[in-house]
């Protein structure tokens, strides 16, 4: 008999399960405006199905935003579709209108530009826009080391500025929501949360995620040794490149052109568990952001980026 | 289910221990380095490293650009890895400057405490202080991991000497069970793998230990005890009451009490998405319904009829201070204690704590990373458990009004005296009777600003003409009253904060007596304004902000105290070396430099409008 892989992670589940649960009805106060940040990845469907747990028999209390770079993969916009009218919820989609009459892109402008000004410019208008005070996202601290130290409740200066000297200590689970004017507060449920645990949880409770995590047959180019899926026409391809059809899967997911696929015969949730749990690759080496510097997530984060 | 939830431990240690390292050893050795991050580390370590070629696994560990520059750690940093026995949450604590801010932090959560000691220094001073301080947030078990054994030769007299000289120390701490572990993290010896150099230590390795390791979890066994943290409330058929379980079980048709209130209902259901739940316990976050409509919200806590927990507005208390803003005793701050928010104000320091050395010392303050044992006062009443008995209903955190930064951390002992003593007599006579009776509506009319302002002849000239339309007033002032009732205060910030809690309590009292009381009052802090702001109802009071530079006024240092303050004869002198906070959003401004004193009444009687 072969020894299982990890420990039974039911009850840990379980209690993982309970403390986010507790996280969303913390966010729930009548003086502050709520929003659940959805990216429509694995953690954003996970988010979506803690809150429904802690809210129900009620409605979902707030929003949705999607903050959309007009990048996205087309398999993201179709289940994203499905899945809010499926659940009723209100959803709010938000482009960066001066970023797009720009024409600003990954291709054009180089991955750094297009995550600054469709992404991270475009989640401070729609904030701006909203007035949102409380912004659930689903960042865990297993992704990244600057995120190892984040807060659960985070505080945002005016500009949604991250200040890392000026985090609140963070005892027991009372948490200090209160604001400055022009403060605001980023609420991470899944802070505690591998990517493990993410994966386990979705096949224990049979959620719903994007085909684009499962193998299967896909057209993808070989780029700077990451596999970049052959999406749509937007893709230009270099002298000799011709997309090959290749089983792959993500095990992150972003902007197309911005996010690799990892070859891989899990074709169903079961597998990517077994494949997650003997994995040797994190998951952020298929966010091609993560290497344009050392340090540059920190970077990112303090200048507001989820 | 099976399993358990993950054990969260905290790991403490000082500069160069070894804590970095120990840690990357452990996700490296249970496979928690992806490639990637390993090819990463391979390349920071030939420039960040201390281990030349090999890797250095303290640099896996070590998170934020601008403190892997300075290579120190300043922040609790949460880790992850799991092996085949159980799931781990390690709160990773720098024992550097705010080494207690962060222990207490890590440790609030942490079931077990690893204490790592650099085995060629034995226990030093930051050894005590650690166990002290895990001891206090109430951590029961502790590892005592004495690394660097490779550098003492793996010598079973050190580890003997070390661990018993431990041992009688700790043993007034009130741990569950003390384990001292030989190990190197750099060899890899006893962390994951026994040491074949170390044959002569017969128990766990560091790994195998924690693995092992029974710790309590929440006290499913104990009467039920759940803080109410929202109410779900979609539709005027469904009424349910959201929380998570502190203590016991709980089944549809319990009887159950509400707290503070005292009143009685029954469980009806436990709804889930899934279908009604026959049980809930501890740790659970359940929506759970009543048979009988109750007045019911956040902060309550619902607790077995038959075992209910004390209800108390005063404590004895534990307080770890946070803020580099020193403690106010007397001053109100907002209070969280389980779901409930309140205000709290510190009436007593009894004692500092030494972490050192455990002294207890005579404290009149407390400042950043101190921690004290304190009375503590409620303005309401506040159903409890201590600490020790269950840490979810007896830990409060405290936050400044000004800053909104949490600035303490505490444990309630014990209530001094039970709420439930004190009734407020239902008074036939009210405010709203004696007011009618006086013909008025009662106002607070606040006067700040500094000495000098202009606030007594302001103060002055106002009573008049209130007095002239037939008002019935009173003026408190720093003369009237620092001659008798404040008699005892000083111009420390303590004595302040304390002068104004007075004056601002007899100002309540006189206004619930019907009158228009003006207070002519320094007042510098923003926060002991705002405080007296909410002992009145909305619009009762009136803060105006009587505002002159300090140029001007010692300009015509009516009384000749900027005078004999700038030649030093009167210390903590507001304005010069002691703080004026401005009002930030007064209700009244007036400006003695562009309108003169008559004109300056004119402007508050136009805004107080018709007092009748
Ligand atoms: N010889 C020896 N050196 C060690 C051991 N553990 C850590 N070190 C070294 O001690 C120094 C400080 O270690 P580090 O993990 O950064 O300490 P931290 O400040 O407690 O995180 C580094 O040079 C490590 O390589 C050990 O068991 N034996």
């Amino acid at each position: 008999m072969t020894r299982p892989p990890i420990a039974s992670p039911t009850r840990h589940l379980a209690d993982l399960e309970a403390e986010a649960i507790t996280l969303f009805r913390e966010c729930v106060r009548p003086d502050a405006k709520t929003v659940l940040m959805y990216s429509v990845g694995k953690d954003s469907s996970v988010l979506l199905h803690l809150a429904r747990k802690a809210f129900y028999p009620a409605p979902l209390p707030f929003p949705l935003l999607h903050v959309d770079t007009g990048w996205k993969f087309r398999e993201m916009y179709e289940f994203r579709d499905r899945t809010v009218a499926a659940l009723g919820a209100d959803l709010l989609v938000h482009v960066n209108e001066e970023g797009l009459r720009a024409g600003v892109g990954p291709f054009s402008h180089g991955s750094a530009i297009h995550t600054d000004v469709m992404k991270t410019e475009g989640l401070k208008q729609a904030l701006d826009r909203h007035g949102f005070d409380l912004v659930i996202g689903g960042a865990r601290r297993d992704e990244e080391r600057s995120r190892a130290k984040e807060r659960i409740f985070s505080v945002r200066q005016p500009g949604h500025r991250w200040d890392p000297k000026a985090q609140r200590p963070e005892l027991w689970s009372l948490f200090n929501l209160g604001r400055l004017p022009g403060q605001t507060m980023r609420i991470f449920p899944l802070s505690n949360w591998t990517e493990a645990d993410v994966w386990r949880y979705i096949l224990h409770e049979g959620i719903d995620v994007v085909p684009l995590y499962l193998a299967k047959e896909r057209p993808v180019v070989r780029r700077h040794g990451q596999l970049i899926l052959a999406e749509d026409a937007r893709l230009p391809l270099e002298p000799g490149e011709t997309p090959a059809l290749m089983k792959v899967r993500f095990r992150t997911l972003g902007c197309w052109p911005l996010t690799a696929a990892v070859e891989s015969d899990a074709a169903t949730l079961a597998e990517v568990v077994l494949e997650t749990l003997a994995a040797r690759m994190s998951e952020r080496q298929g966010r091609l952001i993560d290497h344009d510097g050392a340090g540059s997530m920190e970077r990112k984060k303090q200048e507001g980026y989820f | 289910m099976t399993g358990e939830p993950a054990l969260r431990f905290i790991t403490c240690g000082s500069v160069d221990d070894g804590k970095s390292t120990l840690i990357g050893r452990m996700l490296y050795d249970s496979a928690q380095i992806f490639e990637d991050q390993l090819a990463a580390l391979t390349a920071d370590s030939r420039v960040h490293g201390t281990q030349g070629d090999r890797p250095d696994l303290a640099l896996l560990v070590d998170g934020l650009q601008a403190e892997r520059e300075q290579g120190i750690t300043i922040d609790v940093a949460y880790r992850f890895f799991a092996t085949p026995r159980r799931h781990f949450i390690v709160a990773d604590c720098p024992g550097h400057e705010q080494y207690t801010r962060n222990m207490a932090t890590g440790a609030s959560t942490a079931k077990l405490a690893v204490i790592l000691v650099d085995a060629r220094k034995g226990l030093l001073t930051q050894t005590y202080r650690h166990a002290r301080i895990v001891a206090l947030m109430g951590v029961k078990h502790l590892v005592l991991a004495l690394n660097k054994m490779d550098l003492v030769a793996y010598d079973a007299t050190v580890y003997a000497r070390l661990t018993a000289a431990f041992q009688a120390f700790a043993a007034e701490l009130g741990f569950t069970r003390v384990t001292a572990i030989p190990l190197s993290a750099l060899e890899g010896d006893n962390v994951t793998a026994p040491s074949g150099r170390m044959a002569w230590y017969g128990g766990p390795t560091l790994l195998g230990h924690l693995e092992a390791v029974e710790v309590e979890g929440p006290a499913a066994e104990g009467a039920f005890r759940l803080p109410v943290q929202w109410v779900n409330r979609p539709s005027h058929d469904f009424r349910g009451y959201a929380g998570r379980i502190a203590a016991g079980r709980v089944r549809p048709g319990d009887a159950v009490r509400l707290l503070p209130s005292g009143a009685t209902t029954r469980v009806a259901r436990l709804v889930s998405p899934a279908g009604d739940l026959p049980e809930a316990r501890a740790g659970d976050a359940v929506m759970l319904t009543l048979e009988d409509e109750r007045d019911v919200s956040r902060g309550d806590v619902l607790v077995a009829a038959d075992a209910p927990c004390q209800v108390a507005d005063q404590f004895e208390a534990s307080l770890v201070w946070l803020s580099e803003n020193a403690l106010v005793p007397g001053r109100s701050y907002r209070a969280r204690i389980h779901t409930k928010a309140a205000n709290a104000s510190v009436t007593q320091l009894r004692w500092r704590l030494d972490v050192n050395t455990g002294a207890k010392l005579a404290a009149k303050t407390l400042d950043l990373n101190e921690i004290a044992e304190v009375t503590l006062s409620f303005d309401q009443p506040i159903a409890f458990e201590p600490y020790a008995a269950c840490p979810d209903l007896g830990a409060f955190i405290l936050v400044d009004r000004q800053t909104e930064e949490t600035v303490g951390a505490g444990m309630i002992r014990y209530a001094l005296r039970r709420a439930d003593n004190v009734h407020w007599q239902a008074l036939s006579v009210d405010a709203a009777a004696r007011s009618a009776a006086l013909g008025q509506t009662p106002r607070c009319i606040w006067l700040t600003g500094l000495s000098g302002a202009g606030k007594s002849t302001i103060a002055s000239l106002l009573e008049q003409r209130l007095h002239a339309e037939g008002r019935h007033t009173y003026v408190l002032d720093g003369d009237n009253v620092r001659h008798g009732l404040n008699r005892d205060l000083g111009f420390t910030p303590e004595d302040r904060v304390e002068n104004i809690r007075r004056v601002a309590e007899v100002a309540r009292l006189m206004v619930d007596a019907g009158l228009v009381v003006i207070v002519s009052f320094i007042s510098p802090y923003q926060a002991e304004r705002d405080w007296a702001r909410s002992l009145f109802a909305p619009g009762r009071f009136v803060e105006v902000y009587v505002d002159t530079p300090f140029d001007v006024c010692a300009e015509r240092d009516p009384k000749g105290l900027y005078a004999k303050a700038k030649r030093g004869e009167l210390p903590n002198f507001t304005g010069l070396d002691s703080a004026y906070e401005p009002p930030a959003t007064p209700d009244v401004t007036l400006d003695t430099t562009a309108l003169a004193a008559e004109a300056c009444v004119e402007r508050l009687l136009r805004h107080l409008g018709d007092l009748a």
